[in-house]
């Protein structure tokens, strides 16, 4: 059988490290980087006789991803222990959440070729995250560093609804952007704050059992994610159609040999003897409580797609490609606030921001202007202040230095020429100096009037108001 | 229901314990006789009953999410048997 | 009389007359424990000079009439399972001989405001499992009524100290017991505090949902001044909990009339000695006497729970003791040059024979296949416990029972036998189970001279009450006219 004959079937189980400020059982910070073993105390360490006590901060920030993933709420939940020794982990138990997750049952939709699609979502829990192991090139061994130990997580485990490599990447920029949104979570991936772990298994398509998975462990960027899924589907494959079977086993993806690896360490004895753990307490969410935060969440994207779609009049690709990022959003609002020309703000974000980004392989919560500074742009090209093609100059300029457009035209001296005397002059000039285009657009050829602005616009830099140009040139060659 | 000295062995490496054949003998012995005494528990009826979580009845017990940085690093590393550079050293893991 | 036979109050009202300095008090330890401790080894290490710069430091203070505590410049005795900063905490485990806390434990906090001075830490069976302080890695403690015989567990060394006048009172923990019986055992009161009054944070863990952390004191007005200090909510400790602060001394009131006390007739029976048994029927005639009233009830499901204990403290300590490891602090194995071996060999050489026991016990009965029958199991029958507990304290005050079924028994006696050793714990283990406040209080002495207590059961967060009735029975009786002989001691 042929590849095509079989379908991929995907669930992803997505660790995001919430933005508390300080770790979820002790009060030492999350915050990223620092010395080794800095941000530590006591408790993070597993000294004997420490005991956790668990950050508010972090029911109220899984609770929201709850309600924004259409999650229901448990009334009643606990912290678990999950028991392995691993130096990464302290106390050799990861404190988590077994068989009552503070979330559960929820969704969320994506878009596909096929159109929208509802991805389950199995359970939303809490947990803490491990430390980190430095590797020493020259053998001498391996260090503990515990600034990462007891830093928040929520742990999103869907439904194996996915079925394409491209559904797996806009289920994970969907639960990046809504966490975004509601900002529990700064997501970075690159810092280890958004990673997935990737069950995988193929079947022939128009069957509907599941066949044996394998979990790829710790993905932590989209690209990686696509092409370990990719090799990862086409292994097993390949393994079936020589008549092989699949074990189900944890696999390391390695982005540079570009294969997956079995992890058998990890695989020996998987008995992690979950069970309540006795140092912390029952959690009780009241009604109210529930109420409150759904209160306090903010506008989520598909209800803002909706608004953009039917009172500000964008296209469905327009609205879907502005609410895809909370900071793509906030900036279109704030950018047409100032201008009122929500569509050339649109428009601004999908293609010029949006390749630059690309360019400079940055995601949208890099940029460092804001909102107000696109809608000025944006009014300076409607009240013909400067042109599209300075507009793109202006822009350039305010990724490398976030001011006002309208100083960075004054610092440049890139305003526009509207004054027709001064047009006027450059038209003359230029016709004096290219007889041979008048006559080319006497004999028919329109070109020849490109080219002429062309010109014009090279003498002035690229400052003259266009339309005028065009206009003066056009009353001088029909005289 | 006696404990065999393959369930003896899988337990110790769940525990990470390195058993000693005399130890895996006695440990097997008096696990068998233990385990037989708990097992007193089952003819208790707990068909109406729920399970003890936590000791007591507290519950919602939250810290709020202010940083407080206590102990110096010196001191949390004053007990490494080995320590290289503020971290704990470990043979090389490949992982 | 000397000064280290007097007990905590005694000393206290002399400091605060100016009869005596803290640093005499302190100075007449240290030379009792030189003069005696090599025949009993309660401590495990003394802080001799710490604990004289801070007895002068507070005579100084007092001097120059500076506010200061009641308990300012009173010595005390720790055991080895809780954190002093920048001293060593063994929990008498070869795991953790040199292991020096970097943090101090909630209870040395408030021990610390009063300016209270450590003598020393106490020796325990390691990380606090076992019945008779055999369990040691590093010494038995010897019962100072008869040095051939165990002080009883796991807090031997606390108890034993303070019998023997090495400290006018010590510290304990007790997860099954092991405040009650070695207080028994050794002649002295020995309190374990409802779960949750007292913070655990910093008590190095056995079993979280059993361990208590209380007093052990030569009579029960000591024990109210220290449950004193001990108590009151810590938000370091999850299940600390947050109840109004009270002044146990107000309890200390010599009346018992009109109050309850059940009898379960399941511990004056079958496998309990019949000398204790007496011993425990004369106390009941006392409180009768003294106009309580004492009526004999039934507490079935109590038979339940050694199996429960056994079951959730084990599970438990499996759990608590996975971060001995090797890495980060304590023992490290010199056998190994791969991970998994400094993990396995570190654990297999630091850990004693009844850890490891206890280790393997908690594994087994979480890992996959055995979870529901025994560990979910054994929470339900907790609850069957508590429930009948609860039915009991509708109907009674007090419950009274033995603290431990025979008296001290000999060294060697019971060590190599796991199961009879844990039956040492039939009468101490329940309280526990319910989360409940017990206290051993000696009434006599058994034909060999060794002394019997008395258990009283409360209702969770009224020690009140026992220690009411406990300071009652102390006034209307003569036990504290005994002393240890230091007896034996040749073999």
């Amino acid at each position: 059988m042929a590849r095509e004959d079989y379908e991929i079937v995907m669930g992803l189980e997505v660790h995001c490290e919430l933005s508390t400020k300080t770790k979820i059982f002790c009060s030492c910070p999350t915050e990223f980087g620092g010395e080794p073993n800095t941000h530590c105390c006591p408790i993070c360490m597993a000294m004997p006789g420490t005991l956790p006590v668990l950050n508010e901060k972090v029911v109220e920030y899984a609770v929201k991803a709850g309600l924004a993933t259409n999650c229901k709420i448990a009334r009643n939940s606990k912290n678990d222990r999950k028991n392995y020794f691993y130096p990464d982990l302290p106390k050799a138990y990861q404190i988590s959440q077994f068989d009552l997750p503070l979330c559960y049952e929820g969704y969320v939709n994506i878009e596909t070729p096929e159109g929208e699609k509802k991805i389950r979502i199995t359970r939303i829990h809490i947990e803490e995250d491990a430390g980190k192991l430095n590797h020493d090139e020259y053998g001498r061994g391996s260090f503990v560093d515990l600034n990462r130990a007891g830093v928040p997580l929520i742990e999103v485990v869907s439904e194996p609804d996915l079925r394409t490599k491209e559904e797996v990447e806009a289920y994970l920029r969907k639960l990046k952007s809504i966490f975004e949104y509601i900002e529990v979570s700064d997501c970075k991936m690159q810092e280890g704050s958004l990673r997935a772990d990737v069950n995988v298994s193929v079947r022939k398509k128009g069957t509907s059992d599941l066949g044996t998975r394998t979990e790829m462990k710790n993905m932590n960027s989209f690209r990686s994610i696509v092409r370990a899924i990719e090799y990862e589907a086409n292994r097993q494959i390949d393994v079936i159609e020589n008549g092989g079977e699949i074990t189900q086993e944890t696999l390391r993806w390695d982005d540079v040999s570009g294969k997956t690896f079995s992890m058998r360490d990890k695989e020996d004895a998987q008995d992690y003897r979950y069970f309540p753990d006795p140092d912390l307490v029952a959690i009780k969410l009241s009604e109210e409580y529930i109420e409150n935060i759904q209160k306090s969440l903010p506008e989520l994207p598909e209800s803002r797609k909706k608004r953009y779609l039917e009172d500000m009049g964008l296209t469905e690709k327009a609205a879907n490609f502005v609410t895809a990022s909370k900071y793509y959003s906030n900036m279109f609002e704030e950018a047409t606030e100032a201008c009122n020309n929500a569509k050339s703000v649109s428009n601004w974000i999908m293609s010029d921001i949006a390749r630059i980004l690309n360019e400079r392989e940055e995601e949208p919560e890099d940029l460092k202007f804001s909102g107000k500074e696109l809608g000025e742009l944006v009014s300076l090209i409607d009240k013909g202040t400067i042109s599209s093609a300075i507009a793109k100059k202006v822009l350039e300029e305010m990724f490398e230095n976030p001011e006002m457009p309208s100083k960075i035209i004054e610092a440049k001296g890139w305003v526009q020429i509207s004054d027709e005397g001064a047009i006027k002059e450059v038209v003359s000039k230029v016709l004096e100096a290219n007889p041979q285009s008048i006559q080319d657009y006497k004999a028919g050829k329109d070109k020849a009037l490109g080219f002429l602005v062309g010109q014009a616009m090279k003498e002035t830099k690229g400052k003259a108001n266009p339309q005028m140009l065009n206009k003066l040139f056009l009353e001088e060659l029909n005289k | 229901m006696a404990i065999s000295k393959e369930e003896v062995e899988h337990i110790a490496k769940l525990a990470c314990l390195n058993l000693s054949e005399a130890e895996k003998e006695r440990y097997a012995g008096d696990m068998t006789e233990i385990l037989e005494f708990a097992n007193m528990i089952n003819s208790v009826n707990t068909d109406e009953v729920n399970e003890t979580i936590g000791a007591n009845e507290n519950y919602n017990v939250f810290r709020k999410d202010e940083i407080v940085q206590t102990v110096d690093k010196e001191s949390l590393l004053q007990n490494a048997p080995s320590q290289e550079d503020g971290m704990f050293q470990i043979p090389k893991v490949i992982n | 009389m000397e000064l280290y036979e007097l007990t905590a109050h005694e000393l206290m009202d002399k400091l605060a007359k100016a009869e005596v300095t803290s640093e005499e008090i302190t100075k007449s330890y240290f030379d009792r424990i030189r003069e005696k401790d090599g025949e009993v080894k309660a401590y495990v290490s003394i802080m001799e000079e710490e604990a004289l710069s801070k007895a002068r430091s507070v005579d100084e203070a007092r001097k120059a009439g500076k506010s200061v505590s009641k308990y300012a410049g009173i010595p005390i005795g720790i055991k080895d399972n809780m954190c002093i900063t920048g001293t060593k905490t063994t929990c008498s485990s070869k795991m953790l001989e040199n292991f020096v806390a970097p943090y101090n434990a909630t209870v040395i906090e408030n021990l610390n405001k009063e300016d209270m001075v450590y003598l020393g830490k106490t020796n325990l069976d390691e990380f606090a499992m076992g019945s008779s302080t055999e369990n040691s890695a590093f010494f038995n403690t010897r019962n100072p009524w008869d040095l051939d015989r165990v002080p009883g567990g796991s807090s031997g060394g606390s108890a034993a100290a303070v019998a023997a006048d090495l400290a006018p009172w010590t510290l304990g923990s007790d997860t099954g017991g092991s405040i009650r019986q070695p207080s028994s055992l050794c002649g002295v009161v020995g309190f374990k505090p409802t779960y949750g009054l007292v913070s655990r944070y910093g008590l190095v863990a056995f079993a979280s949902s059993l361990d208590q952390i209380g007093p052990i004191t030569k009579d029960v007005t000591d024990s109210a001044l220290l449950l004193n200090l001990l108590a009151g909510h810590d938000e370091k400790d999850s299940t600390s909990m947050n109840v109004e602060k009270k002044d146990y001394t107000k309890a200390l009131i010599n009346d018992v009339k009109g109050m309850k006390i059940g009898l379960p007739k399941e511990y004056i029976g079958e496998g309990i000695n019949e000398e204790v048994k007496q011993a425990i029927l004369a106390v009941a005639k006392k409180y009768e006497e003294l106009g309580a009233t004492v009526e004999e009830c039934s507490f079935d499901v109590g038979k339940y729970a050694t199996s429960v204990y056994y079951v959730i403290a084990d599970a438990e300590a499996s759990s608590n003791l996975g971060r001995f490891d090797g890495i980060r602090y304590g023992f490290r194995s010199e056998k190994y040059d791969n991970l998994k071996d400094i993990y396995k060999n570190s654990r297999s050489e630091g850990f004693g024979p009844e850890v490891k026991r206890r280790i393997m016990i908690g594994t087994y009965v979480l890992s996959s296949g055995y979870y529901d029958a025994y560990y979910k199991k054994a929470q339900k029958v907790r609850t069957v416990i508590k429930n009948s507990y609860n039915e009991l304290f509708e109907k009674y005050d007090l419950l009274l029972t033995p603290v431990s079924p025979t008296t001290a028994f000999k060294i060697g006696e019971k060590s190599d036998n796991p199961l009879e050793m844990y039956l040492a714990d039939i009468c101490t283990v329940p309280v526990n189970i319910g989360g409940l406040p017990g206290m051993s209080i000696p009434c006599a002495l058994d034909s060999n001279g060794l002394p019997i207590g008395f258990q009283l059961i409360g209702k969770a967060f009224n020690e009140e009450t026992i220690i009411r009735a406990a300071y009652t029975y102390e006034q209307n009786s003569n036990f504290k006219e005994n002393k240890p002989t230091f007896k034996g001691g040749n073999n």
